[in-house]
């Protein structure tokens, strides 16, 4: 499982320099501008900013999927005992893949200037991603009425923890739903409404991924 | 300029500190001398590194100061030079690497007939366990610890019914035969660490680590806990003592098994009544205690506490120091009590004597003493209870001017100066706390309070 | 429709427009302030740690004297000390401080990109401080786990602050990791989107590569500090077991069945290493700008001083359980990150020679950042050199838990990377303030700290090899530890003591100075960067005027052949060529 983090480790070091090293050929200090050098990317700063984001988030939850690995690691995982799901989590996943459809469904709305339709895109993407929420409490709820509950189980601190920590950032991205609602519904200029929405929406399918695989982690364990 | 010159002192200044310093590995006491033949390879490679990058900036300094008609070079790089350099100091990294890395293939391996010897830590002490004769360890869990299997055996596991228990700080080991020190916590992490033996390693509860090594010097080792555990983590103390084989054979005899500290027959306060009537003239009918005949309570004191006391006061850890008045008078009294059955008869009869709290006598800032108390509260508990596990005895309701007293003899070094009582030095480094009879008195009319 | 870049939309940018003191001065977007602002909390937090510092070598010193100095206190000053020092002193104002000063002026941008996120992550880190100054009074005090907090201890009874300072502690870092995020996406971003025209990545002084790939370490690394702190808080409220096995506790046997104190450290580890690198890098990328500009002399092999720092930056994710050699892990893992730990030095040494490189053949001007700068190399070779010792799996064993280690650490985070703060706050004191400091003060201070703080540290190292254990409260009665050990730790800490009482010269100097000291031209050094290029001093809001700057060239032109001046700035074109950059000829 060690091996898991130092393949993240490598990949990620492995991709940044692959980027810079790439361009770091260039000799500053001639007189003519060096093909090979790098000026501004051509994307916007959100944009830019928001992948950066992604990079930090994926690290994070590589990093607890490494530690949900190494727990099991049967020298540790003595006191693992596997855990019934709660049946709900099937619902909420299809829930959640509705809003990130609906989310993508806004985006092509917006690019076809389609206002009625953004608006109800946006409703809905924003009410199932609620109704996802309010599910995985339920299951929260259902788990901690079951037999299994036993908190010093690791598999069911592992379920409250993964399940807690993809939450809040869900909760993160509707702060932001909700500006680009408040936009959306006031209508400023296209391009930064744009932006705004196609950000949700690529924040919300990466979310909903992370969801598949700690679904799948939880499922498989 | 005078940046250079100091520049050019300091190196010449920790040249010198480096071979004038008293301060160097002490005398190796194990096979592990090749460690430090990788200490001495490293110090050479980054001594010469040291010297060479500062020389050449104090030279540089001079040579390529501000002159009014001065002007800097310009050239952006120089890749010959670089890699030049670059190759030279992987050649340098590399030889360090090489032995740090051959050594280390040889610590990870240990020797097939090395004999194993189990350490075991807590908070804040050691104790240890020899295989026996069947050479396996018997399983342990965490749930059968208690006053009577400190260790945790399993009972029903018959490869811990042989085994040797050690309850005490120190262990023995044969010389010039290869041990491996299998390490386990009962607690949280500690690191059983020996300076002469130049090898050490962390235990981490819910595991067993290891190291191996061969004494190869007789002799006694200070065992330091080198891995924060807690409060005490300075104060968990221990020792390492080489023996000649012969030497060691019959310390390892006189050590008893699982099975038979087991089988130790519970006490008879009947008998042991008969025994109490000789302490009852100094410490009371009731064991209530005598501040005339400076008897402390006995009466509601954890029953493994007396024992070890009386222990110690028979081998001396206890009532040898010369100002030690009334520890003098304690040890001749303890003798009386020639052994195991008849310490365990008095103490079955002292737990049948009625508890009740003494008079209080000791005058001071309670509030004060609450706050240093905070640190005591670790191993004698929040109420003063007592926690079997921490070694420490309830002080709640116990002779206030006898803990005044013993606070005091531990500060001296009246108590807890014997070589071997660690958990006598244990409390004597702890009391180093209270910087003042002021402190002294406040703890305990605090502990009056609990 | 195709993407602009920022710097040529310039005048469709909505600049935030402060009009009331409190939007400029204290609900702030613009980064000059921001920076203010996080250098002068993360230093009052430091002269807090300096003065926990000071009480625990008056412990170790004299330790029947100092009677509110208990056990408990002593691992708990021990602790903080640390943690403040480590995250939110250095990492914060290297980051928040320098960062957020730096970029957008090096870059050529009127602000960070996204300025609103940028003010919030300040009060964020401000909200963070609090969190962890409040662990003081809560009952039972802070916590007193060492800085690594590692469990079970940390969250167990027998150490002090495991009923309400661990629970702050982990708090207060979950919150800061939230204002480090905020941050550190407003640099990265900066940095990639809003250069200027011609401000090319090869073009960036070294002190932008430092700041801007010690923010992408804390981007990745920082996640692993958030998740043990998480897991941590959940083992310490809920009772789960991620990082408790079984355990006997005062006495009891506690529920926990499984849990790995060592996933703890792993993860920890994977956060710290790379955060030694977070501070280191910044100090290097401006030590190597406080030496080419005070020897008039271009950075020696920039382009491998830009691959170096790329490369320890990388390397900084796999040499983590060096800090793990003796904590129980397979043993086999022992030999990989030995190897990693020391290839790292191969690009750690290269940066060291090229520093001096820069000198040679310079002609340098011992002005007080380049003292500092030069009291930088001496004290960072050594402590460089010190880690091949630790980095080592086999020379590790004796030494790990000792003195040499709090010697090692402390010259390379704590002496090194200090020296480059003042050299460097020495350095841009003009710029921010539009005044000149006064010189003897520096130069006193330069001296006293320089010799102070390595007369504090060297000693360390050989008590450590004697086998002088760390984070003991006193070492009482050994066989092997001479008297003269704690005549030395006598010795160590009056320097100590000295050294702290000498930053107040500093503290004079700087308020002085601010007041009265001389005022200064926009380019005192002739420096090339572009910060020294603003049209004002101190810069004002929106840094350049009407215009945003052009750049040309490099950011190491100094004497170069030909030239009558001893530099040329990153705005001069080339003579014999167009005014503007070959790139941008389609755009015109």
């Amino acid at each position: 499982m060690h091996m898991s983090t130092l393949l993240i480790a490598l990949l990620t070091a492995v991709i940044i320099g692959v980027f810079l090293v790439r361009h770091l050929t260039a000799k500053p200090w001639l007189t003519v501008s060096q093909p090979d050098d790098i000026g501004p990317l051509q994307i916007p700063a959100l944009k830019v900013g928001l992948w950066a984001f992604f990079a930090c988030i994926t690290s994070l939850f590589a990093l607890f999927i490494t530690a949900y690995l190494m727990r099991m690691d049967p020298n540790h995982a003595s006191d693992w005992y596997t855990i019934s799901k709660p049946g709900i989590l099937w619902l909420n996943t299809g829930v959640l893949v509705i809003s990130s459809l609906a989310m993508q469904w806004a985006r092509n709305a917006e690019k076809s200037e389609n206002i009625g339709g953004l608006k109800t895109a946006l409703a809905v993407g924003g009410l199932f991603a609620l109704a996802f929420l309010g599910g995985q409490l339920i299951a929260w709820q259902q788990l901690k009425n079951s037999s299994y509950f036993d908190i010093a189980n690791p598999a069911v601190g592992f379920f409250y923890l993964l399940t807690a920590v993809h939450g809040l950032h869900l909760i993160g991205g509707m702060y932001v739903w909700g500006k680009t609602c408040f936009r959306t519904w006031r209508r400023t200029t296209i391009e930064k409404g744009r932006l705004s929405i196609e950000l949700c929406t690529v924040y919300w399918h990466y979310l909903l991924l992370v969801w598949f695989i700690l679904f799948g982690l939880l499922l498989s364990t | 300029m005078p940046l250079a010159v100091v520049i050019i002192l300091l190196v010449v200044a920790t040249i010198i500190f480096h071979f004038a310093s008293p301060w160097w590995f002490t005398p190796i006491a194990s096979n592990w001398g090749a460690i430090d033949t990788t200490v001495n390879i490293t110090i050479w490679v980054t001594g010469v590194v040291f010297i060479a990058v500062n020389l050449f900036l104090a030279y540089v300094i001079v040579k390529y100061r501000h002159k009014d008609d001065g002007r800097a070079h310009y050239e952006p790089e120089n890749t010959k030079l670089e890699v030049w350099l670059t190759s030279i100091t992987a050649l340098g990294v590399a030889a360090m690497l090489a032995p740090g890395l051959f050594v280390w293939a040889d610590f990870v391996n240990v020797p097939e007939d090395a004999a194993e010897v189990e350490v075991v830590g807590q908070q804040w002490r050691w104790s240890y366990r020899f295989p026996g004769a069947d050479g396996v360890f018997g399983s342990t869990d965490i749930p059968n610890m208690s006053v009577d299997n400190p260790f945790g055996i399993s009972p029903d596991d018959p490869a811990g019914q042989d085994d040797i228990l050690v309850n005490d700080n120190t262990v023995h080991v044969p010389l010039n035969k290869p041990i491996k020190f299998l390490l386990r916590s009962k607690d949280v992490l500690h690191d059983f660490a020996v300076a002469e033996f130049r090898v050490k390693m962390d235990l981490v509860p819910g595991m067993v680590t290891y190291i191996w090594l061969t004494p190869t010097k007789t002799g006694t080792y200070d065992i330091l806990c080198e891995e924060l555990c807690g409060m005490a983590h300075y104060a968990m103390r221990g020792a390492v003592v080489v023996n000649e084989e012969n030497e060691f054979d019959s310390w390892l005899s006189e050590q008893p098994t699982f099975a038979q500290t087991v089988a130790r027959p519970v006490g008879d306060p009947v008998a042991g009544q008969a025994f109490f009537a000789v302490c009852a003239a100094c410490h009371g009918p009731q064991g209530e205690g005598n501040l005339a005949l400076n008897a402390p309570k006995t009466a509601g004191q954890e029953g493994w506490y007396i024992k070890k006391q009386i222990n110690s006061f028979k081998s001396g850890f206890r009532g040898a120091h010369k100002d030690d008045i009334y520890g003098l008078q304690m040890a001749p009294m303890a003798a009386i009590l020639v052994d195991e059955n008849a310490i365990d008869n008095v103490i079955a009869y002292i737990n049948t004597l009625p508890d009740n709290p003494p008079e209080t006598s000791v005058t001071g800032d309670a509030a004060r003493g609450e706050k240093l108390y905070t640190t005591c509260a670790a191993c004698h508990g929040r109420q003063g209870q007592g926690i079997w596990s921490q070694d420490a005895p309830r002080l709640a309701g116990m002779t206030d001017w006898y803990l005044v007293q013993q606070l005091k003899n531990f500060k001296a070094g009246v108590r807890g100066d014997h070589a071997s009582d660690f958990q006598g030095r244990q409390m004597a480094l702890l009391s180093l706390m209270l910087k003042d009879e002021q402190a002294i008195h406040d703890i305990v009319a605090y502990i009056n309070t609990l | 429709m195709a993407y602009v870049a920022i710097a040529d939309r310039d005048h469709e940018h909505h600049l935030h427009d402060p009009q009331t003191f409190i939007t400029k001065y204290i609900w702030s977007q613009d980064h000059k302030v921001i920076a203010i602002q996080y250098g002068i909390t993360a230093i009052s937090v430091g002269v807090l740690a300096m003065i926990l510092s000071a009480m625990m070598r008056l412990q170790l010193a004299f330790p029947d004297v100092f009677s509110f100095i208990t056990p408990n206190n002593y691992y708990q000053f021990v602790t903080m000390h640390g943690m403040i020092m480590v995250i939110y002193l250095l990492t914060a104002l290297f980051l928040g401080g320098f960062g957020n000063f730096l970029i957008p002026l090096m870059c050529g941008a009127r602000d960070m990109v996204f300025p609103y996120v940028n003010m919030l992550s300040f009060w964020v880190y401000l909200l963070s401080v609090i969190i962890l100054m409040a662990s003081f009074f809560v009952p039972g005090g802070p916590t007193g786990a060492g800085w690594t907090l590692y469990p079970p201890q940390s969250i167990l009874p027998g150490t002090p602050g495991t009923d309400w300072g661990i629970l702050f502690m982990l708090i207060s870092l979950a919150v800061f990791i939230v204002a480090f995020t905020m941050g550190g996406l407003n640099y990265v971003t900066t940095v990639l989107q809003a250069r200027c025209r011609g401000m090319t990545l090869m073009r960036m002084p070294l002190s932008v590569w430092g700041i801007f790939v010690a923010t992408i370490l804390g981007l990745l690394a920082f996640p692993a500090l958030l998740v043990s702190a998480v897991m941590m808080i959940l083992d310490k409220t809920i009772g789960t077991s991620f990082f408790i096995p079984a355990v006997l506790s005062m006495g009891e046997s506690l529920d926990h069945l499984g849990g790995s104190p060592i996933l703890f450290q792993h993860l920890f580890w994977f956060f710290g290493h790379p955060e030694v690198y977070i501070v280191a890098l910044p100090a290097f990328g401006i030590i190597s700008d406080l030496i080419s500009t005070h020897a008039r002399k271009n950075i020696f092999g920039y382009r491998m001083m830009v691959w170096a720092i790329v490369a320890i930056g990388a390397l900084s994710f796999v040499v983590w359980a060096h800090h793990m050699y003796v904590s129980g892990m397979n043993p086999y893992f022992g030999f990989f990150f030995a190897t990693t730990t020391l290839i790292i030095a191969i690009p750690t040494a290269i940066k060291v020679y090229n520093w001096v490189l820069t000198l040679w053949q310079g002609n340098i001007r011992f002005t007080v950042p380049m003292m500092f700068a030069i009291g930088f190399i001496f004290t960072f070779t050594h402590g460089g050199l010190t880690g091949l010792f630790l980095g080592n799996v086999t020379v590790d064993l004796p030494l790990s838990d000792t003195y040499f280690v709090v010697g090692h650490f402390h010259m390379v985070m704590g002496v090194s990377p200090v020296l480059a703060v003042f050299g460097a706050i020495y350095h841009w004191f003009p710029k921010i303030s539009g005044r000149m400091f006064n010189e003897t003060l520096g130069k006193w201070h330069f001296w006293l700290t320089f010799l102070g703080t390595y007369s504090i540290y060297l000693p360390m190292h050989y008590l450590g090899i004697l086998g002088v254990p760390r984070r003991y409260y006193a070492n009482g009665i050994t066989d092997f530890i001479p008297e003269s050990a704690q005549t030395m730790n006598v010795g160590i800490t009056i320097a100590a003591l000295l050294v702290a009482v000498v930053q107040i010269i500093f503290f004079v100097n700087i308020i002085w100075s601010l007041r009265n000291g001389k005022k200064a031209d926009s380019n005192p050094w002739g420096a090339t960067t572009l910060e020294w290029q603003t049209p004002d001093t101190p810069p004002k809001h929106g840094n350049w005027g009407p215009e945003l700057p052009v750049v040309y060239r490099w950011a190491y032109d100094y004497s170069v052949p030909g030239q009558s001046l001893d530099f040329i700035p990153q705005t001069e074109p080339h003579h014999g060529h167009d005014s503007v950059d070959d790139e941008d000829k389609d755009k015109k």
